[in-house]
């Protein structure tokens, strides 16, 4: 009876229906904790972009909701820098913008949330604007949070993340010491193009006199090319609205 | 019941002693004697993988002895209702279920862990030593013998890929668990005194050193030979 064709069908069908509710039901019960801890992710990895891994280790997860509270305002700009607080007819914020989401759509029509890091308190004082990043690198998504300095041109830090890159290879991204190659370069050249910031190919050459290179993996550069193609993209699009700061600068430096 | 598993013959004394000798022997057994990363030389994936540090090293291996058991545990209770036809997609669905229950769990209450294993927590699902042991035991034994049988296997895996990953973490980054042993060292001797890192240990050839030697030294001591 065991090996008849409508006993196998029918097992396999309760099995399948049993697993199933068993893992809809996980999921439904875990769903909300797991959207918070992402939610907690995606705070943390703008973080990073603006102050070191170590501080926001040493943090609990209220004490990064706090900080992040308290640090960062932000705004969701289109690709021309205009503000977007509307879309479709519901309100959009930047927390709750799905940059992955966006990437699918053309550059014109995605929305850009822009993570403002001030002074405690004092969302006038600038410390530095955190610009989301979001591409393709050897085998899957990479994503990561650029920060620029108040003079729109320096990079104060960036954090990037991947899904699904090589250990050891193009992994490496996330890791600080890869990241801390960026600060302090210039995505504009002197004379005031937008040029970004290239890293190279192979490993272990000083860059430090080329604002615009940084020193590549080794056995990664695939991933080290999606990155630079994720930075130089989303720059370009950020550009209206980075220009917009420039100007009102030199505005303000005018006066 | 197929032909290839063989049940085996157990005494049908009315009670059996809960940790009686032969049960002591399914926990024990696969510890060192037919341990399962160094005898059998299975789940070797993981174990060079996820083994650089102490903490995802723990995770996983809660994780796998979390799924072995309980994959052993569901088998054996169903096993003489499991058409063989299609036992061995049974047991993938099992295994498969339990392996995203954990996956989820961790994405639910240890997000960092589950970035950092997220792959690994899923390769569970084809780690040799989950449907090693259904396949060999828990199809033909009964519930409490299957789960004692899938802790003692887990477990001969756990030890084992915690032993690496000390070594590993150890070595390659100086540091147990986190915590900076080498610094500490250098702060007692003095800072002309650096404990150096080695790089190859955190990358996977390191493991497979580690892993060498140990198979090396538990088969000098224990004098098995491979037919």
């Amino acid at each position: 009876m065991q090996q008849s064709n409508g006993y196998i069908i029918v097992f396999s069908v309760i099995l399948t229906v049993v697993l199933g509710l068993l893992l809809s039901g996980t999921s439904q019960v875990l769903g909300p904790m797991q959207r918070e801890a992402e939610a907690l992710d995606k705070k943390k990895q703008i973080l990073g972009a603006v102050i070191s891994a170590e501080e926001i280790d040493a943090m609990a997860p209220e004490e990064v909701n706090e900080y992040y509270n308290s640090r960062i305002s932000s705004i969701v700009v289109d690709i021309n820098g205009k503000e977007v607080t509307e879309q479709d007819g519901a309100s959009v914020t930047a927390e709750t913008v799905d940059i992955g989401k966006n990437y699918k759509r053309p550059a014109e029509e995605r929305l850009y949330p822009v993570f403002i890091f001030h002074e405690e308190g004092n969302p006038e004082a600038v410390e530095s604007y955190v610009f989301p990043l979001y591409g393709a690198g050897l085998w899957d998504a990479i994503w990561g949070y650029m920060a620029l300095e108040t003079d729109m041109n320096t990079v104060g830090g960036i954090t990037l993340a991947h899904a699904g890159e090589t250990p050891g290879l193009g992994a490496r991204i996330t890791e600080g010491e890869v990241q801390n190659r960026y600060v302090g370069k210039k995505i504009y050249n002197d004379s005031g193009e937008l040029v970004a910031i290239e890293m190279q190919k192979g490993e272990g050459k000083d860059y430090s006199s080329d604002p615009h290179k940084v020193d590549g993996m080794s056995g990664a550069t695939i991933t080290a090319n999606g990155v630079n193609a994720m930075v130089e993209n989303y720059l370009g699009h950020y550009q209206a609205y980075i220009d917009s700061k420039k100007s009102n600068q030199a505005v303000a430096a005018a006066n | 019941m197929s032909a290839e598993t063989v049940e085996k013959a157990i005494e049908k004394k009315p009670a059996e002693a809960l940790f009686s000798k032969r049960r002591k022997k399914l926990v024990t057994d696969p510890l060192v004697d037919d341990n399962p990363i160094t005898i059998q030389v299975l789940g070797i994936c993981s174990a060079l993988a996820v083994t650089t540090q102490m903490k995802p090293t723990l995770v996983m291996a809660i994780s796998v002895i979390f799924v072995v058991v309980m994959s052993n545990l569901v088998i054996s209770l169903m096993r003489n209702t499991i058409p063989s036809r299609v036992r061995i997609i049974v047991q993938l669905a099992v295994v498969a279920t339990l392996v995203t229950l954990v996956s989820e769990v961790l994405r639910a209450f240890a997000y960092d862990m589950y970035k950092e294993l997220s792959v690994f927590v899923g390769l569970i699902i084809t780690n040799c030593i989950v449907m090693g042991r259904l396949e060999a035991f828990a199809l033909g034994n009964k519930p409490y013998d299957s789960v004692l049988d899938g802790f003692g296997s887990a477990l001969g895996y756990a030890w084992i890929i915690l032993a690496v990953a000390f070594f590993r973490e150890l070595w390659g980054s100086g540091s147990v668990f986190g915590i900076p042993v080498f610094d500490y060292v250098s702060g007692i001797f003095g800072s002309d005194f650096q404990l150096a890192t080695n790089g190859l240990m955190v990358s996977p050839v390191g493991a497979f050193i580690i892993l060498g030697l140990i198979i090396w030294i538990q088969r000098t001591k224990t004098g098995y030979v491979e037919h």
